[in-house]
């Protein structure tokens, strides 16, 4: 059997490990050309899958030729492709950044490209699964890998916030395992196409409990108010392109993982959490960005932001049955995504450059890295949800379909999430727009930081004129 | 691609590459920039010549493409749109060469003109949108390049000032989207046509399309500056003044006033809005606007702020005419997008004179100044009569026809407020002049900066853009009723739009 050699769907997952094996061998530090070079591969096999996905519908692929129930399911679907494609489009100029970022022998970077191959594998084999229990395998293997990364900058304040994530995502894992093993107890198998028909309306009591549990799990994991106590300093003290991958990146993947229970086998179940989840994804945004708004250092207030960004997410939930709820969240999750890395990587460029880790210290900053702001602005843009970027074009597709839902405080939620998010991003530009004062020193950074952060915002920003690509795609779902 | 959509494209091409690149160029280039400022801004006139020819013949230009299944980014030419095109790339082509002597040395210049550039590919695509979902996405353009703009300065008052700004237009902007979104998921489209698009909807959709209404008015109203929405306008005033001229007679509150026009006349309808008695509430506003920005202007010792205030008036003389129902009036508002626009830029051209040359910023300063600067004096003199209405100059066109149109509409307390704000213009303006041309020559200017040299009181790239200006006010004024005026071009529109409804 030939055919499984040449399917991307098995290479984007065999690349990055094998890669991330590569730098592990090569030791410390090192590895950032293999990486780079993987991920551009992994680059085209996503867009190759895309357009298969796009073209033919699902693709299923059986690892070691037994299929369910038995052996690991592999599913392909237009919400797995897209998911795929925005994890290799982030990564790649992400890897690109972080080889100018981390010096040879800078602390921080020992493991960082074996740590992040095993993080992009875990991605990809979390949004191909098709059974409860590898979903919860790859969830664990992107948890750790994002727990050794926080860790790695090997601070006492960074290792106090990778043990408080350790536990958390530990916790959230925990969770939706629990969930996992009620729903094998109760129907005597894992894989989501089998439970598909089994689960429905008058499912028992257990079943309720686990879908429960599951949510939570992942609440916890996607750092949804009032469970985000983690993220901000996770994301904030980790190195800049590991923020990056974070916030980009591996919360987005718990977050999918409850949109396919939600859209696949626990699909009778929890709409009944639907507007609970809502209530918190609109606390999500007041808190996350009156947090981000107050917020004294750049990077707190960045991630804080991401807090703020999770909670768009949530509110679709209530809309999910109609056309175009599914739309708003994947689309707000790309835009979030490249902007949030463009946001993170300008951001580890200021802080370089400028030598701290402060609003306040940015002033002069325009006249001084105007690429490198250029693109913080980009991503705020996208952020704002202004046109003409892709985190307007979720914006107005939430809108939309709350307006048809007749869900006016959905509508009013998001439009204020907008202005919110205006006063913390301006509030950076502003001090950025100031004269430099005498007294400010500039350490030169290299270029390829400053214009990998650029490319990021920029996507993040271009994806608005592209977004019937998108929306095809998606449109081959299960 | 045909070339009747290549056109549109490179109307927006034309300063967007420019202004793309001038980011991109070392400050000390000074050649190079000045060279693409200008290439790109008579490259936009030769363009916009082609459309106009092709407009008034009757053909039609336009591009689609379609951002998300259902929803388009359209761009089209017409008679409306090519009014406020022509206008733009005219006073562009000015503003530029002003700004070019104005920031001589100054810092910054590749981001000030890469901005400009900007910003003027943002009032294009304003004027050149097909429905409110891409006049959105220009008008929210807009206000992002503008911004950099008025904080160039870095100062803290400039932050502070900028800072107003965006709060005005973002809160603005949010209104405008939620109407917006609100219509589209009503009508299922947002496409500007004659006659409006509205009234397909039922009656039942009154009361909602009522506060559409409320909802899309409030969000250009902002950057219009009507009250109480104008709050931000003098606190602009920090900007560098060459900023000011485009903010007051090109880019900002002309994008609002054109927003205002093309949501009563192709989104709702003149006789849709009338019939939801829309009409007679914003001109009440219009009319408070009109007389507070006039009272507001008596009593600014600050030159800028003054015109500032003189501008919150006059722009809601455009608002008045549009919601003045009738065809005259309608000719009036419209025709004052372009006459406020000259008039405007001219006073400011030479606000920045004072200020750049002598460093008069003040009214209270502003004694002899006729003798020492009698070219812009003359000039600002016309700027000045202008918007009180004299006789001969564009403004005296503007109010005659708004006159009739409030006649014709029988709203006469329209007439009135007219006449008493030509006579609180008079009251703010006549001072001035008094103090340029019959108050003796200080003995030292607050901060002389350019030194006379002959006839040149200040140097020839800030003196002949308010003479062209003002030059054009008396031409506009003059020779209304000939063909090639703005008057004629706005009695092209008034007839397309009223069709059949016995245009004069």
């Amino acid at each position: 059997m030939l055919e499984p050699l040449f399917d991307p769907l098995v290479w984007l997952i065999l690349l990055p490990l094998a890669w991330a094996t590569l730098a592990f061998v090569l030791g410390p530090g090192r590895g950032a050309w293999p990486a780079i070079a993987g991920l551009a591969t992994q680059c085209w096999l996503a867009i190759e899958l895309a357009q298969k996905v796009g073209a033919g519908g699902v693709t299923n692929h059986v690892v070691g030729g037994w299929g369910a129930p038995l052996g690991i399911d592999l599913a392909v679907d237009g919400l797995s492709a897209a998911m795929l494609l925005l994890t290799q489009a982030v990564a790649l100029p992400l890897a690109i950044y972080a080889r100018s970022y981390f010096k040879l022998n800078d602390p921080a970077g020992t493991w960082f490209w074996p740590l992040m191959g095993f993080l992009i594998a875990g991605l990809n084999a979390l949004f191909v699964s098709a059974d409860l229990f590898n979903l919860y395998v790859t969830l664990e293997l992107v948890g750790l890998a994002a727990v050794g990364l926080v860790a790695a900058g090997g601070g006492a304040q960074q290792v106090a916030a990778a043990l408080r994530y350790l536990f958390a995502t530990l916790v959230g894992s925990g969770a939706y395992l629990l969930g996992v093993a009620l729903i094998y107890g109760a129907y005597g198998t894992v894989s989501i196409s089998t439970l598909l028909p089994l689960v429905t309306n008058d499912a028992p009591r257990l079943v309720w409990i686990a879908g429960g549990l599951m949510v939570s799990g992942l609440m916890l994991k996607t750092a949804l108010f009032p469970f985000h106590f983690w993220l901000p300093p996770a994301h904030g003290g980790a190195p800049a392109p590991v923020s990056a991958l974070l916030s980009a990146l591996v919360v987005k993947a718990s977050f999918y993982l409850i949109l396919r229970l939600w859209l696949g086998p626990l699909q009778t179940v929890l709409p009944a959490f639907a507007w609970l989840l809502a209530m918190l994804g609109a606390a999500a945004i007041f808190w996350g960005s009156w947090q981000a708004i107050r917020a004294v250092k750049l990077k707190r207030l960045i991630a804080y932001s991401t807090v703020a960004q999770l909670g768009y997410l949530f509110l679709i939930f209530p809309m999910l049955a109609a056309h175009g709820a599914l739309e708003a969240g994947v689309m707000q999750i790309f835009a979030h995504g490249l902007a949030k890395a463009g946001m993170f990587a300008a951001a580890g460029v200021l802080i370089k450059a400028t030598g701290q880790d402060t609003v306040a210290g940015l002033a002069g900053s325009v006249e001084r890295l105007p690429v490198t702001m250029f693109a913080f602005g980009l991503a705020g843009m996208t952020l704002m949800g202004l046109p003409p970027s892709s985190g307007f074009l979720a914006k107005w597709l939430i809108i939309e379909v709350a307006l048809a839902q007749g869900h006016w405080i959905i509508a009013m939620v998001v439009l204020a999430g907008g202005l919110l998010a205006a006063v913390y991003v301006l509030r950076v530009l502003r001090q950025a727009f100031l004269l430099t004062p005498a007294s400010a020193t500039l350490t030169p950074v290299p270029r390829m930081l400053e214009w990998s952060a650029f490319a990021l915002a920029a996507a993040s920003v271009l994806l608005g004129l592209r977004g019937v690509e998108l929306m095809r795609l998606l449109g081959a779902m299960a | 691609m045909t070339s009747h959509e290549l056109l549109p494209l490179a109307l927006l091409a034309s300063s967007l590459l420019p202004g793309l690149i001038i980011f991109g160029l070392p400050e000390a280039w000074v050649g190079v920039r000045t060279f693409l400022n200008l290439f790109a801004a008579i490259a936009k006139l030769g363009l916009v010549a082609m459309l106009l020819a092709g407009v008034a013949a009757g053909e039609a230009y336009g591009v689609r493409y379609a951002v998300l299944p259902g929803l388009e980014l359209a761009l089209k030419v017409d008679a409306l749109g090519m009014m406020f095109i022509t206008l733009s790339a005219v006073l562009w082509l000015f503003t530029t060469v002003y700004a070019i002597g104005y920031l001589e040395n100054a810092p910054h210049r590749s981001r000030f003109f890469g901005f400009f550039s900007l910003c003027v590919t943002a009032t294009m695509g304003i004027a050149l949108a097909a429905n409110l979902f891409t006049f959105f996405i220009f008008y929210e353009l807009l206000t992002l390049s503008t911004f950099p703009l008025v904080v160039h300065r870095g100062t803290d008052k400039a932050m502070k000032g900028g800072t107003v700004y965006l709060a005005y237009t973002l809160i603005g902007g949010t209104a405008l989207l939620a109407g917006i979104v609100w219509l589209h998921h009503l009508l299922g489209h947002t496409e500007f046509a004659h006659a409006g698009i509205a009234a397909a909807l039922g009656p039942e959709y009154a009361g909602q399309l009522k506060i559409i209404f409320l909802l899309l008015i409030a969000g250009v109203g902002v950057k219009a500056a009507i009250v109480p929405l104008h709050g931000w306008l003098p606190q602009a005033m920090v900007a560098p003044a060459p900023v000011s001229a485009l903010l007051h007679a090109v880019a900002v509150v002309k994008a609002g006033a054109f927003g205002i026009v093309r949501i009563v006349y192709e989104v709702y309808g003149a006789e849709f809005a009338q019939s939801l008695n829309l009409l007679y509430p914003l001109a009440l506003f219009a009319a408070v606007t009109i007389l507070w920005g006039s009272f507001r202007a008596l009593f600014q010792n600050d030159l800028k702020k003054r015109l500032a205030y003189s501008t919150v008036s006059q722009v809601s003389y455009i608002v008045l005419g549009v919601a003045l129902f009738g065809p005259i009036g309608t000719i009036g508002g419209l025709v004052h997008i372009v006459h406020q626009g000259i008039m405007k830029i001219t006073l400011f051209f030479c606000a920045g004179n004072y200020a750049e040359t002598l460093g008069i910023h003040k009214v209270s300063e502003m004694d002899g100044a006729g003798r020492r600067m009698p070219l812009t004096t003359l000039a600002f003199s016309i700027g000045a009569l202008g918007m009180m209405g004299a006789p001969l100059t564009a403004g005296a066109v503007s109010k005659a026809w708004l006159i009739d149109g409030a006649t014709a509409a029988h709203m006469e307390w329209a007439i009135w407020v007219l006449w008493t704000s030509s006579l609180l213009n008079a009251a703010y303006f006549l001072p001035i002049l008094w103090r340029a041309w019959l108050r003796p020559v200080p003995a030292t200017w607050p901060e002389e900066h350019i030194a006379r040299r002959g006839w040149r009181e200040t140097t020839l790239l800030l003196l002949l853009p308010p003479l062209f200006t003002a030059a054009a006010t008396l031409a506009a004024g003059t020779f209304a009723d000939s063909e090639a005026t703005p008057l004629a071009w706005a009695k092209l529109i008034a007839e397309r739009e009223y069709v059949g409804k016995g245009a004069p």
